[in-house]
């Protein structure tokens, strides 16, 4: 089989084993060990570890960074890149000395508003927006040229993801602008974190009405909840998820409500790895990396593939 | 229309602190609408300045005029004289009527007494919003007549992004989200396969990024 970019995550996905990938947020500082020691505790239990992109416009150690260090662990990065941070110059720069590090995997994003952050007062890029980034980075690999149609030096080799968000509105549309994700060049996808299953399974019938999943790899985002202020804050706060009510009372009624958002975590990974078209598993535990390996081990996803 | 928004009192204030002998200036056109600097927000900018001063036992002497188009330079010659007798004019236009003043009066300061917010309409009374960015290359018809450069608060062609939820912006309830009033358009339009093309990527060195914009057209020039 040819490979887009040989890395890990293409090939446990290419050959159709179910792959489990988790987050890793870089430090609001200038410490390697944060993410070695996240990278250490994880390396055995995901195919590859995505690096958040100054995630929720919070300003953090660079993606790029932070996936070389990983790479340093011997862990295999996805790098995120978000679109609101850098123009078309900047990203191809990044991208070529991502390459040149050995970065395989980059996930394309928009990110979320400057006006989340802290600093809120930024002028945001969105020189394009991340369909358009998906387009570019399968136009350097592909075409080996830059967007000016000037001739790239060395092969681009890489996996290039996106993210769909089956629970943002409106709905209809969701399955649309997951087509042209692909079409723009999307070989994965990990998806916003599921905790509305019945959703996420009316948004995977119309995926595979189009036929969709075959033509890329989906990745069921989940994350463990940790307490019950959390669930709440997601469920009333956070635009473009849907946190059902029950499971907000599940977490109020718990008597141990780590224990609690585990096992919450633990039964909708059951029923998404039923799911017909999915591919994978993405564990956003957000500064909560540690209860990783447990997760995975009782989801019966150990062991790993071993990584060549 | 320009949609304006007068500064901060204070703001105004600390700007002419200087100067005792001022011409306010308004401009009956765009601004005038927007209740921002027309005759009426002229007379009654003039009036707090009087009241400051006089509380704060400092003379000042103050004309009050609004010409109808403060970007057109064949209306600033009639307040010639009103100029030439003060030392300063704090104009109530948007910045291309302080600029245009700031052209025809080099040797005069010209201080902005408006914020030039955007390029809108009144949604209701007291109520405006942006409508256009200027971006130079209108793409309106591919978008059911409701542009995602000046509305969607992250500028996206192929939106919408995963924070659209209930018909809303994810920075703000109280933001519409472009994506879905395009999306609702067009299919009451029965024109929704659109989106099924990516929008590809926009020359923005027509929106101001190429430097400087000018039109010349050879056939008006004389």
């Amino acid at each position: 089989m040819i490979m887009k970019s040989g890395s890990n995550l293409e090939k446990i996905l290419s050959s159709g084993q179910f792959s489990v990938t988790a987050e890793c947020g870089p430090p609001k500082g200038t410490s390697a060990k944060v993410i070695q020691k996240k990278g250490e505790l994880l390396k055995s239990y995901c195919d590859a570890l995505n690096v958040t992109d100054n995630q929720t416009a919070i300003v953090r150690m660079s993606s790029l960074s932070g996936c070389v260090i990983l790479k340093q662990v011997g862990v295999e990065p996805v790098m995120q890149m978000v679109v609101r941070d850098r123009n078309r110059l900047a990203i191809q720069s990044d991208i070529l000395g991502a390459v040149a590090l050995g970065i395989r995997n980059v996930l394309c994003l928009s990110g979320d508003h400057q006006k989340f952050g802290n600093h809120p007062t930024a002028k945001g890029v969105y020189d394009i927006d991340s369909m358009q980034l998906l387009q570019t980075l399968k136009h350097m690999r592909d075409e080996k040229k830059f967007l000016s149609g000037d001739d790239i030096s060395g092969e681009v080799p890489l996996f290039l993801g996106a993210a769909a968000n089956p629970f943002a509105d409106p709905f209809e549309f969701r399955v649309t602008r997951l087509a042209k994700k692909i079409k723009a060049g999307a070989d994965f996808i990990q998806t916003q974190a599921i905790f509305d299953v019945p959703k996420f399974i009316r948004w995977m019938d119309m995926v595979r009405d189009r036929g969709l999943d075959q033509n890329v790899h989906i990745l069921a985002g989940v994350i463990p909840v940790k307490s019950v202020g959390m669930a709440r804050y997601m469920r009333n706060n956070v635009s473009g998820l849907s946190v059902p009510k029950e499971l907000v009372n599940r977490m109020a009624d718990a008597k141990d409500a780590k224990e609690e958002g585990v096992k919450i975590c633990l039964e909708i990974i059951e029923q998404i790895k039923e799911i017909k078209g999915i591919h994978g598993v993405h564990i956003m535990a957000v500064a909560w990396e540690d209860i990783v390996p447990g997760i995975v081990e009782k989801a019966g996803l150990m062991p790993r593939p071993i990584k060549h | 229309m320009i949609v304006g928004q007068q500064k901060d009192f204070d703001e105004i204030k600390k700007m002419i602190s200087g100067y005792s002998r001022l011409l306010v200036l308004g401009c009956q056109t765009c601004v005038a609408i927007s209740f921002a600097g027309g005759m009426r927000e002229v007379e009654i900018l003039a009036s707090m300045i009087r009241m400051d001063r006089k509380m704060a036992g400092r003379d000042v002497e103050i004309k009050e005029e609004a010409i109808l188009r403060q970007c057109d330079f064949e209306f600033l010659d009639s307040v010639k004289d009103l100029v030439a007798d003060c030392d300063v004019v704090l104009s109530l236009a948007c910045g291309i009527g302080v600029q245009a003043m700031a052209e025809r009066y080099p040797d005069k300061v010209i201080l902005p007494g408006l914020n030039t917010t955007f390029m809108g309409l009144t949604e209701e009374m007291g109520v405006w919003s942006e409508r256009c960015a200027g971006c130079g290359n209108c793409i309106l018809d591919k978008t059911g007549g409701l542009c995602p450069i000046a509305r969607c608060s992250k500028g996206l062609l192929n939106g919408p992004c995963g924070g659209s939820m209930n018909g809303k912006c994810e920075i703000s309830p109280d933001v519409d989200c472009v994506w879905q009033l395009i999306i609702d358009r067009l299919k009451a339009l029965n024109q929704l396969e659109k989106l099924e093309e990516i929008f590809p990527i926009k020359d923005w060195s027509v929106s101001g990024h190429g430097g400087t914009r000018k039109i010349v057209r050879e056939d008006l020039t004389a």
